[in-house]
C-alpha cells in the first residue's frame, strides 16, 4: 500500500459508521458479570500504572481515542473519525460530541492534548516514547484535536488505544503531583463503568455511567472484580459460577482444558491480537558459550517446541518461528526453520569446540526460572530435560519477581526465560528488544540479552518512518531473516491466552484488545 | 523507705523499663530495615517488571518518590525517626499511609485467627486431656490418630477439599470472600453472612492448630500423671474429680501456655495461605503481597507491630504463669 492508498484506507475508515453505536435487536439492559482481577492493582488510573490488571479493570473506566479490531485496523474509540496526512505528519482526529468524565464535567480536546502530550509523557513508558515523536499538538475546537509529527512514524496511528494513551481529565490533574493526587483513589475516566467501590484485599465493584455517550450504553449495570490470590480457587470460582469470566493466566493452563468442556461456558483465544505474547528463551549473549550464534542455533534445534507447547501449555500456544507473532503485521512466515533434531544441535555444539567431558557434560548453565506462575516451573523442566538430551546441565534457579527483576534488568543471569507483547506493530513491540539503543542496564523489557548487529538496527530504524506498507514488509522481512540466523534470543511459542466466560454474557470479545475493552456492549442475554 | 520513695522508685522503674522497651523496638527496627533490605531488588523493578515496560525515567522518578536514591543510612535514620514518631509510612505500591493499610485488614484477619485459635484451644486441649486422662484406651487412640493426621494435612488442601464438598458439590457454603458482595443486609444479617463465610477458612485453620493443642496435652497429662504429688493425692483419698480439675489440669496446661504464647504473636500476622486460598482479605496476605513486591514501609511497618504485639504477650504469658502455678512467682518458692 503506498502512501496516498494507506490515507484512503484511514479515511475510510474513519467515516464508516462506528462500531456498536446503535444497539441491535436483543441486547438487554441490565445484569451483573463478577470477574477476577489477579493481581490486585496498585491504583486505577492506566495513565500511572500500566500493569495487566491494571490495564484489564482500567480499560472500563478510561478509554482512548482508537481501538483496533482482531485485524489491528483502528476503530473509532472516543475518536469518531481521523485523517491522515499525505506526507503522514498530521494526525487529525475528530471527537464523539457528549463525552463526559465520570464527575460530570466534559471532555474536550483540550482533556486529550493535556492527556498525550503532559502526563502520559511523565508517566507512560510506552506513551513517552511514542509522543516524543510529536512536533506540536493542537486542539483548534472542543471535538478536534491536530498532532503534528517531527518526522513520519508509521505505527503511531496505533498508539491511542485504553492501553496506549488513555485519557484522563485535565481540570484535576493540571499543574499537580500526578502520582500523588487525591483524586486517584476516585478514578474519574469517561469509561462505561465508574468506580463505585474498592474494598482493598476483597473486591472493586463498577457501576454503569449513565452519562456515557454512546446510546444505550453500557448495557450491564455493573461489573464487580473479585481479587481470588490463589489459581486453584480461581478456577473453582469460575467452576461454581461465582465468577463469569476469567482472562490472561486466571486459571492456570491445565485447568483451561476443563473448562472447555464445561457446557456453559465459552472458550476463546481471540481478542489478544493487539498484544500477540511472544515467549522466548533468553540467553545472555554476553557471556560464553550464549556469546557464539552456533550456540544459540543448537539450542533452537533441540527444543521440541511442538512438544513444549502441547506438554507445558497444553495446546494453548503456537510455535515462533521468529522475532514477529503471526498475529502482528508484516510478519514472515519465510525464515529460516529450525527443526527439532538432538543432532544438528549436537554437530553445532561439537563444531564450536563445546564437546563433551569425560563425564558426558558440556556445560552448565544456570536458568533462572520467571516467578509468573505454574507454567513458567513446568517450562524450566521442560527445558532442563530437552539440554541434558546433549550434556547440557541446566540448573533451575528459583527467585521472586523482585529477583528476577533485578537479576535480568542487571544482566546478571545466564538464561532465563521472557514474554513481550508485540502492541500490534515491530516499531511498537518488537524492536525495543533488538535494537543496540535500547541495550540500557537497569531496564527490563529492552534488549536485555544485548544483542547488536548495526545492520538490524538501521533496517528497524527505516522500516518505523517509513509509510509505504510493501517497503515496511520488505525491511521488516529483511530484518526477520537476520535476526533468526543470529538467535539473540531462541523464540519458543506464541502464547495463546484464553478468555473463558458464561455463555448468557455477549460481546466479551469484540476488539484485538479482548478483556482490556470497555464492555460497554457486552450484555446478558 | 517513705511512702513518696517508695513511689519515686517504681516512677524510675517504669521509666527504666520504658526506656528498655524503647530501646528493643528501635533495635527491632534496625534489624527488620537491614534485613527486608538485604533481599535482591527494589520495588521500582518490581513495578516496571509487572508492567511490562520500562524506562530509566520511569525507575529514577519512582526512587526518587520513595526515597530510594537517597543513601542506605539516610533511609535507616529516616526510617528510625518515623519509628519514634509512632509514624508508619505510605506504602510505595498502594500509595497510601501503612496504618490505614493495617487496620484495614486487621479486623478480618482477627476475626479468622482469633476465632480459629480459641477454638482450637478449647477443644483441643479438652480432647487432648481425655485422651491423656484415658491413655491406652481405644478413645486414645482415635483421637491421637485423627490429631496425627489433622497435623500432618496440608492446610490448603483442606481448605480447598472443603470449597469443592461444601461450596462446588452441595452449594451450602460460600466459597470465597469474607462477605457477600453487593447485597443489602441488615446487621443482623450481615453479621450472620460473616459467620457463613468464616466456616471454612476457620475450620481449616483450627484444623491443625487443634492437632498441636491435642498432642500436647494428651502427653502433658500423661506426664504430670506419673508425678509424686499426684500419687499423693491419690494416697490421701482426693476424689478422681479434684485430682484431674485441681492438681493435673492446672499443671498440664504449662506447656499449653507456653505454645499458645508464642502462637498468639503470629495470629496477628494472620494466616497466609488460608487468606491466599479463601481469598480473605487480611493482613496474612497483605504482608505476603509486600513481601513479593518489595513494598518496604508496609513490611516495615507490620513486622514492628508485630514485634510490638509479641513482646507485650510474652510479659502477659509470665502473667498467665503466674496465675496457673504460683511457685512461679517471685519469692514464692
Amino acid at each position: 500500500m503506498n502512501r496516498r492508498e494507506f490515507t484512503k484506507a484511514m479515511l475510510a475508515c474513519g467515516a464508516a459508521i462506528p462500531f456498536g453505536i446503535t444497539r441491535a435487536a436483543g441486547q438487554t439492559r441490565g445484569g451483573t458479570l463478577n470477574t477476577i482481577i489477579q493481581p490486585e492493582p496498585p491504583v486505577l488510573v492506566t495513565a500511572l500504572n500500566q500493569q495487566q490488571p491494571t490495564l484489564t479493570l482500567g480499560g472500563k473506566i478510561y478509554e482512548g481515542l482508537l481501538k483496533y479490531g482482531a485485524d489491528l485496523k483502528p476503530m473509532p474509540g472516543m475518536a469518531q473519525s481521523w485523517e491522515i496526512s499525505p506526507d503522514g505528519l498530521t494526525y487529525t482526529f475528530k471527537l464523539f460530541p457528549g463525552i463526559t468524565f465520570h464527575d460530570g464535567k466534559p471532555m474536550t480536546s483540550e482533556d486529550v492534548v493535556f492527556s498525550c502530550m503532559k502526563l502520559l509523557v511523565e508517566t507512560h513508558p510506552r506513551a513517552r516514547q511514542n509522543f516524543s515523536r510529536v512536533a506540536s499538538a493542537e486542539a483548534p475546537d472542543p471535538l478536534t484535536v491536530v498532532f503534528k509529527l517531527k518526522q513520519p512514524f508509521a505505527p503511531f496511528i496505533g498508539c491511542f488505544d485504553c492501553t496506549s494513551a488513555p485519557i484522563v481529565p485535565k481540570h484535576i490533574y493540571d499543574g499537580t503531583d500526578y502520582r500523588k493526587n487525591p483524586k486517584n483513589d476516585k478514578a474519574i475516566g469517561t469509561g462505561p463503568f465508574k468506580l463505585k467501590e474498592w474494598v482493598r484485599g476483597s473486591h472493586v465493584h463498577l457501576v454503569r455511567h449513565d452519562g456515557y455517550y454512546l446510546k444505550d450504553q453500557p448495557y450491564l449495570d455493573e461489573i464487580v472484580y473479585r481479587v481470588i490470590p490463589d489459581a486453584a480457587s480461581r478456577a473453582l470460582a469460575l467452576e461454581n459460577g461465582t465468577v463469569q469470566l476469567v482472562q490472561w493466566s486466571d486459571v492456570e493452563f491445565y485447568d483451561v482444558q476443563r473448562f472447555k468442556a464445561q457446557k456453559n461456558l465459552e472458550f476463546t483465544t481471540k481478542g489478544y491480537e493487539y498484544f500477540a505474547p511472544h515467549q522466548w528463551l533468553e540467553m545472555n549473549n554476553r557471556i560464553a558459550p550464549m556469546n557464539d550464534k552456533r550456540f544459540r542455533q543448537a539450542v533452537m534445534h533441540l527444543i521440541d517446541r511442538e512438544a513444549f507447547s502441547k506438554r507445558v501449555y497444553f495446546g494453548n500456544a503456537k510455535v515462533a518461528t521468529g522475532p514477529i507473532s503471526s498475529k502482528t503485521r508484516f510478519y514472515d512466515p519465510n525464515v529460516k526453520r529450525y527443526e527439532f533434531s538432538v543432532d544438528k544441535a549436537k554437530a553445532l555444539l561439537d563444531d564450536m569446540g563445546l564437546k563433551p567431558g569425560a563425564n558426558g557434560k558440556r556445560a552448565e548453565i544456570k536458568y533462572i526460572v520467571p516467578p509468573y506462575g505454574e507454567s513458567y516451573q513446568r517450562a524450566g523442566e521442560f527445558f532442563r530435560q530437552s539440554f541434558a538430551r546433549v550434556g547440557i546441565d541446566l540448573v533451575l534457579v528459583g527467585t521472586d519477581m523482585a529477583g528476577w527483576a533485578e537479576k535480568v534488568g542487571n544482566w546478571d543471569y545466564e538464561m532465563t526465560q521472557n514474554l513481550l507483547y508485540q502492541l500490534g506493530d515491530p516499531a511498537l513491540g518488537v524492536a525495543r528488544t533488538y535494537i543496540s539503543s535500547n541495550i540500557k542496564k537497569g531496564i527490563l523489557f529492552s534488549n536485555t540479552q544485548g544483542y547488536s548487529n548495526p545492520e538490524v538496527d538501521k533496517l528497524f530504524d527505516e522500516a518505523a518512518i517509513t509509510l509505504d506498507a510493501a517497503r515496511r514488509q520488505e525491511l521488516y522481512s529483511k530484518v526477520q531473516q537476520i535476526l533468526v540466523e543470529d538467535v539473540p534470543v531462541a523464540w519458543t511459542l506464541e502464547i495463546e491466552y484464553p478468555i473463558i466466560y458464561d455463555k448468557a454474557f455477549k460481546n466479551i470479545v469484540t476488539t484485538g484488545i479482548g478483556s482490556h475493552e470497555t464492555f460497554g456492549s457486552v450484555y446478558k442475554s | 523507705m517513705t511512702p513518696l520513695g517508695s513511689a519515686a522508685a517504681i516512677g524510675l522503674q517504669a521509666i527504666s523499663r520504658i526506656a528498655q522497651l524503647v530501646a528493643v523496638i528501635l533495635v527491632i527496627a534496625t534489624f527488620n530495615f537491614v534485613l527486608v533490605r538485604a533481599a535482591p531488588g527494589d520495588p521500582a523493578q518490581v513495578m516496571a517488571g509487572q508492567s511490562g515496560a520500562s524506562d530509566p525515567k520511569l525507575l529514577d522518578d519512582l526512587r526518587k518518590e520513595y526515597g530510594l536514591d537517597k543513601p542506605y543510612f539516610v533511609q535507616l535514620v529516616s526510617h528510625l525517626g518515623r519509628v519514634v514518631r509512632l509514624d508508619l509510612g505510605y506504602s510505595y505500591r498502594q500509595r497510601r499511609p501503612v496504618v490505614d493499610l493495617i487496620l484495614e485488614r486487621l479486623p478480618a484477619t482477627l476475626l479468622l485467627t482469633v476465632t480459629a485459635f480459641c477454638l482450637a484451644l478449647v477443644i483441643g486441649t479438652a480432647l487432648g486431656a481425655l485422651a491423656g486422662l484415658a491413655a491406652g484406651s481405644v478413645l486414645d487412640t482415635v483421637f491421637t490418630v485423627l490429631s496425627l493426621v489433622l497435623y500432618a494435612t496440608p492446610v490448603f488442601w483442606l481448605g480447598l477439599m472443603l470449597v469443592l464438598v461444601f461450596s462446588v458439590t452441595l452449594g451450602w457454603l460460600p466459597p470465597f470472600g469474607y462477605e457477600t458482595i453487593n447485597v443489602q443486609l441488615s446487621p443482623i444479617e450481615h453479621a450472620l453472612d460473616i459467620m457463613k463465610h468464616m466456616i471454612m477458612p476457620v475450620t481449616s485453620l483450627a484444623a491443625i492448630y487443634l492437632a498441636i493443642y491435642a498432642r500436647l496435652m494428651r502427653s502433658s497429662i500423661i506426664e504430670v500423671a506419673q508425678q509424686d504429688f499426684i500419687k499423693t493425692a491419690r494416697a490421701k483419698g482426693l476424689s478422681g474429680t479434684r485430682i484431674v480439675v485441681g492438681h493435673m489440669l492446672r499443671n498440664a496446661l504449662v506447656p499449653v501456655v507456653t505454645v499458645a504464647g508464642m502462637q498468639a504473636g503470629a495470629l496477628v500476622g494472620g494466616a497466609v495461605v488460608i487468606e491466599t486460598v479463601f481469598a480473605w482479605p487480611g493482613l496474612g496476605r497483605l504482608t505476603f503481597e509486600a513481601l513479593l513486591q518489595r513494598d518496604y514501609p508496609v513490611l516495615l511497618g507490620i513486622f514492628l507491630i508485630l514485634s510490638i504485639v509479641v513482646i507485650a504477650l510474652n510479659l502477659l504469658t509470665d502473667l498467665v504463669y503466674r496465675l496457673i502455678d504460683p511457685r512461679m512467682t517471685t519469692g514464692a518458692a
